[in-house]
């Protein structure tokens, strides 16, 4: 019997395969004559200045942090909410008391400022 | 009528391969290839007429009638646009980083194609009846993030920079909402199993049950997509086209035509099965098969979807990061708690 992880396996194969399929069918069938401003950065026909990889604002890494809290709480609630049922009200309370910590984490953040887009 | 041809071919293709000797690892095998065929045509097909069908929706609210030149009411005009799209030249740009430049719009198709693998599409029509299928689900389609943010830094340009910081940015903070939205459902079907969350809807769908949930979902759905009014990430007319500034030809086709409608296609089956009943009938119309009415349900979801997107207009970046923040993420958080103790009260009374 193929298992599921075998079938999500060939799934991912063949999805890869589809797209670069896509993508060289591209290269093949388009022509290609390049010419020296044709490979030029666009950025609306003005010269680029300056590198690009440059460092960036830290009001995405607070986001990314947060981020992080979050979603390390989203996969633990998951196994929480099937089982919700079956638990009981202990597991219930216990639930709102750590959500209730993220909640004041939440509030925290958004207190410090970390929320607002600066 | 029609109801189980897909699964009774199936089951005549089990037979007719099993009965050339071939033994059951094999027979599993080449059965999945034919679902996945299937489920690639079906998304490839869907995306290409998705488009036209968005030209068209916008052309009738602004008052225009859209393509109509090529076949009937215009309905060849998809055709000629991959035929365009496949024959114009991949520009690549002199100071790329070649690898991650071309490796971004082959992969930005994957999560997609193998989030559908567990969707159910109609009674018994699932590729993979996978028992963590929306925990999978959720997980595969948050890959996306990664291929918008390897575009938009690879291209080496600041327009493209600045839209994949907005991408990572944006879905990452509306992940959340969506993703806790779904927890309500969760826990009153109390399975992840996407076949069994539609089942449990047999007596009344979600979205009567769980009315902020579904709200909550589809801002969310909105933003993951990166569509109006949650498109600074390809804002026209603030940074060009954002990641794929640079792309084109069928590296832009991968993008925007495929990766975006298929996303949406994804997001608006994942909102079917769990808010909308999947392919269970309503008003006991059972005459009309099940897929059917998935595939109708789907596209009444895309249908609001490409109205929101053309009736409102763009917003701010802080109003975008604080709305998810502020509003959505709390909402949801709200949306669990009164979930869990509506159902201790409903216990309680005996329903």
């Amino acid at each position: 019997m193929l298992s599921d992880w075998g079938a999500v396996f060939l799934f991912f194969v063949a999805a890869v395969i589809f797209s670069a399929g896509g993508v060289v069918t591209g290269f093949v069938l388009a022509p290609r004559r390049t010419t020296a401003q044709k490979v030029t950065t666009y950025e609306c026909g003005v010269d680029t200045i300056g590198p690009t990889w440059v460092q960036f604002r830290t009001s995405y890494f607070l986001y990314a942090l947060l981020f992080l809290i979050f979603d390390v709480e989203t996969i633990y609630l998951y196994p929480w909410a099937v089982k919700f049922q079956s638990l009981g009200l202990f597991a219930f309370i216990e639930m709102i008391i750590f959500l209730f910590i993220l909640i004041i984490g939440l509030w925290y953040a958004w207190k410090e400022g970390a929320l607002e887009w600066m | 009528m029609g109801e189980n041809i897909f699964v009774d071919f199936t089951a005549w293709l089990r037979g007719l391969i099993s009965g050339l000797g071939v033994p059951d690892l094999f027979n599993d095998i080449i059965l999945m290839i034919v679902k996945l065929a299937a489920i690639i045509v079906f998304i490839a097909l869907n995306a290409t007429w998705l488009v036209y069908m968005e030209r068209k929706i916008c052309a009738y609210i602004q008052s225009r009638v859209g393509p109509r030149h090529h076949g009937p009411v215009g309905l060849l005009q998809p055709v000629f646009d991959v035929v365009k799209l496949m024959t114009k030249e991949i520009v690549l740009p002199k100071n790329v980083d070649l690898v991650v430049f071309l490796l971004a719009p082959v992969l930005i198709v994957v999560p997609p194609i193998v989030a559908y693998s567990v969707l159910p599409f109609g009674k018994d029509m699932v590729a993979i009846d996978m028992n963590i299928g929306l925990f999978f689900l959720v997980a595969v389609t948050s890959l996306s993030t990664i291929m918008f943010w390897m575009a938009g830094w690879a291209s080496n340009n600041k327009y493209s920079l600045v839209g994949g910081m907005r991408v990572v940015a944006q879905m990452v903070s509306y992940e959340l909402p969506l993703v806790l939205a779904m927890l309500g459902v969760v826990m009153i079907t109390g399975t992840l199993n996407l076949s069994e969350v539609v089942n449990a809807q047999k007596n009344v769908w979600f979205i009567f049950a769980q009315p902020i949930a579904f709200l909550i979902y589809f801002i969310a759905g909105v933003a993951e997509t990166n569509r109006p009014p949650f498109d600074l990430v390809e804002g026209e007319s603030e940074i060009i086209a954002g990641p794929y500034t640079e792309y084109a030809g069928m590296g832009f086709a991968m993008f925007y035509g495929l990766a975006e409608f298929a996303n949406m296609m994804v997001i608006s089956a994942m909102c079917t099965v769990m808010f909308l009943g999947g392919w269970l009938a309503p008003f006991g119309l059972t005459f009309i098969p099940s897929w059917v009415w998935f595939f109708l349900k789907m596209y009444l979801v895309i249908f609001i979807f490409m109205w929101v997107r053309w009736t409102f207009p763009r917003i701010r970046v802080d109003q975008l990061m604080g709305f998810g923040w502020k509003v959505l993420v709390p909402l949801s958080l709200a949306n669990i708690f009164i979930t869990g103790t509506g159902m201790y009260i409903y216990r309680a009374i005996g329903w």
